[in-house]
């Protein structure tokens, strides 16, 4: 490597460098066709369905689709497509909220208790273990349970609480590594502070692990939002989500006899779930001024 | 030359106060607690610095040499205030900046700088070249954009890299050039002081002497005062006009080159010289037998009695302190009293 023969770059930054390798990357790629696909669905779904996704019609349930319901309706008479279209944005935005509060949690813990080590860092890491020991999936029954009237952001709140310690541990983790390097004395001792050495010398060198873990955070957090859907704990009805579409194929009836019903939003969640994880690949490599793709 | 005559030797003294003293660090000492069991309590200390005493004049090359473990590169960040010192004072420039804070010392940082051992790990993988050597500009100097532009150009310049370099990433460069863009970025604030930590060890030996080329035509050039840490005594006679020698945190002899090099005193520093390879040596060979005692447990004594070949009773129950021998030639033993030179 030391005498790689290397192209002339010339003004490149970081950011076009990885536009740049990322574009390359082509099943990153159609993992954001897919993302792309599966948002713009959700932005724009008062234009794809005329049908009110919440509306009961229990003079047309279980219907077989047909021009009007093109994907049947469900048991209580609504849409079936538009309770997909409608759907993605919850699960969608479910995802996304999810994993940008974890990540911020977890950055700004798992960053202190690296950064500053000793008593900082031991208050830090127990709290992680304590939470840690709870099992999580009773855990977020229980607290929904008793919240019983679960919206959106509470969901969101709630997941962020049980999940930072993950991420936390991955930060400081990186950050213990990445402290014995030589290149962060030299940023102490050009004379950075504390806040620059963090936010310049040690997160652009951990956007690798943060972006991997990003990802397979969004991802869980979608399969997280449909299992608890599935035994009925997600988003309550009426409000349509992939998961609780899922959640309908529990009757036989559904699962033998009407797949259009499930299909779909099982098959949505699998692709974004996999889009998502292709994203995250390619962006950590893209992040990588080593990686030469 | 067995008794120095006593004129000469004021004047010795007198020619090293007039110059001005940049860095002096007076009883220096850093312990490093080793923590052990359930509690973690602390169960003893390495003694990575023990008790150093000593003077960078302003313009000079100090080296400092020793084997892996002898605490050279302790007291190089300790001098840097990179450590805090367990006891002892750093005066730097007349100030004492001993007790300052990591937020204190921030602005003087602009005039001490190091170089450091490993190319590889010393810059970060994040930062194009230029970035790495505007950095401290941004951080000491209120200059313009465009202005720090050039500066950084001129660096690159300086070290013999083109202007176009600053665009890339350090990875794209070998040790040698990596080394270069290290020294860069220590020179961007324009320090007094900059203390190289080992910064040749890691390279081939043909590079080695085209950034130790570099280094000593900066220096002229820029006025720089160097702190040259080294375990190799070819390179350090190369660079250095005055050379320490420490052994398990101590300073064993202190001696500007010529001397330290044509007539040793301590027994460690003759080793030393010895175990250079070389054509048409002369001199006795002199073998250290065993490794260096633990910092954590150091002998009793002089430090150096169990690998000593002339070592006698007295070393191993007292502990000899630096003595002046004249001509700025300082020593640590007990086979020399002081102002009486033998061999």
């Amino acid at each position: 490597m030391e005498h790689a023969p290397y192209k002339m770059q010339k003004g490149h930054s970081l950011l076009t460098l990885a536009t740049k390798r990322f574009l390359k990357n082509k099943l990153a790629l159609i993992g954001i066709i897919i993302l792309v696909f599966f948002t713009f669905i959700a932005i724009f779904a008062p234009f794809l369905t005329t049908h009110d996704p919440t509306k009961h019609d229990l003079l047309n349930v279980m219907a077989r689709p047909n021009a009007e319901n093109w994907l049947g309706t469900d048991s209580s008479g609504r849409d079936n497509f538009a309770r997909f279209v409608y759907g993605s944005r919850v699960t969608l935005l479910i995802g996304f909220l999810s994993m940008f509060c974890v990540i911020i949690v977890g950055v700004i813990l798992g960053s202190l208790a690296g950064y500053y080590g000793g008593l900082v860092d031991g208050i830090i890491m127990r709290a992680a273990d304590i939470v840690l020991t709870l099992p999580f999936l009773l855990f977020v029954l229980t607290i929904i349970a008793i919240i019983q009237n679960i919206t959106i952001p509470l969901f969101v709140l709630v997941i962020a609480a049980t999940n930072w310690p993950n991420t936390t541990r991955i930060l400081r983790g990186t950050f213990l590594s990445l402290r014995e390097m030589d290149f962060i004395l030299s940023a102490r001792s050009a004379g950075c502070s504390d806040w620059r050495i963090i936010t310049k010398h040690f997160l652009p060198n951990a956007v690798g692990p943060i972006i991997v873990n990003a990802t397979i955070l969004m991802a869980s957090m979608i399969i997280l939002e449909s299992a608890l859907s599935f035994v009925g704990f997600g988003i309550p009805q009426p409000t349509p989500t992939w998961g609780n579409m899922v959640n309908e194929a529990r009757s036989m009836r559904v699962l033998t006899g009407a797949p259009e019903a499930w299909v779909p939003p099982g098959l949505a969640i699998l692709l974004t779930v996999l889009a998502i994880n292709f994203i995250g690949d390619g962006l950590r490599d893209a992040f990588d001024p080593k990686s030469n793709k | 030359m067995t008794i120095m005559n006593s004129e000469t030797q004021t004047n010795s003294l007198t020619s090293s106060e007039t110059k001005d003293k940049l860095v002096e660090v007076k009883n220096l000492k850093k312990y490093f607690p080793v923590k052990g069991g359930i509690l973690k309590r602390t169960i003893g200390h390495v003694k990575a610095v023990e008790d150093v005493t000593l003077s960078i004049y302003q313009g000079e090359t100090l080296g400092l040499v020793g084997e892996s473990g002898s605490g050279k590169s302790t007291l190089g960040r300790l001098i840097l205030k990179l450590l805090n010192p367990t006891e002892g004072r750093i005066i730097f420039n007349g100030k004492d900046i001993t007790s300052y804070s990591q937020r204190k010392i921030r602005p003087y940082r602009k005039n001490m700088q190091m170089i450091y051992q490993d190319p590889y790990s010393s810059l970060n993988p994040r930062m194009s070249v230029g970035d790495l050597i505007e950095e401290p500009l941004i951080l000491h100097d209120r200059l313009t954009k465009k202005e720090r532009q050039n500066r950084v150009i001129e660096l690159l310049g300086t070290v013999g890299l083109g202007e176009d370099t600053r665009f890339k990433y350090p990875h794209e460069f070998s040790g040698g050039q990596r080394q270069r863009i290290g020294i860069a970025r220590a020179l961007s604030p324009r320090p007094a002081l900059v203390i190289g930590d080992e910064p040749v060890s890691l390279l081939d030996v043909s590079v080695q002497s085209q950034v130790l080329h570099l280094m000593s035509e900066l220096q002229i050039k820029l006025n720089l005062t160097y702190l040259f840490i080294s375990h190799d005594l070819s390179v350090v006679k190369h660079m250095c006009d005055r050379i320490a020698v420490m052994y398990l945190g101590r300073i064993a002899e202190m001696a500007p080159k010529h001397s330290l090099y044509k007539e040793p005193l301590h027994p460690y520093t003759k080793a030393l010289i010895a175990s250079v390879p070389g054509v048409d040596r002369k001199r006795e060979k002199v073998k250290l037998e065993r490794n260096m005692p633990s910092p954590s447990n150091p002998p009793s004594g002089c430090p150096f009695h169990t690998r000593c070949p002339e070592s006698h009773n007295r070393c191993t129950i007292e502990r000899p302190e630096l003595k002046n021998m004249g001509n700025d030639h300082y020593v640590a033993c007990h086979l020399y009293t002081e102002y009486d030179v033998q061999r």
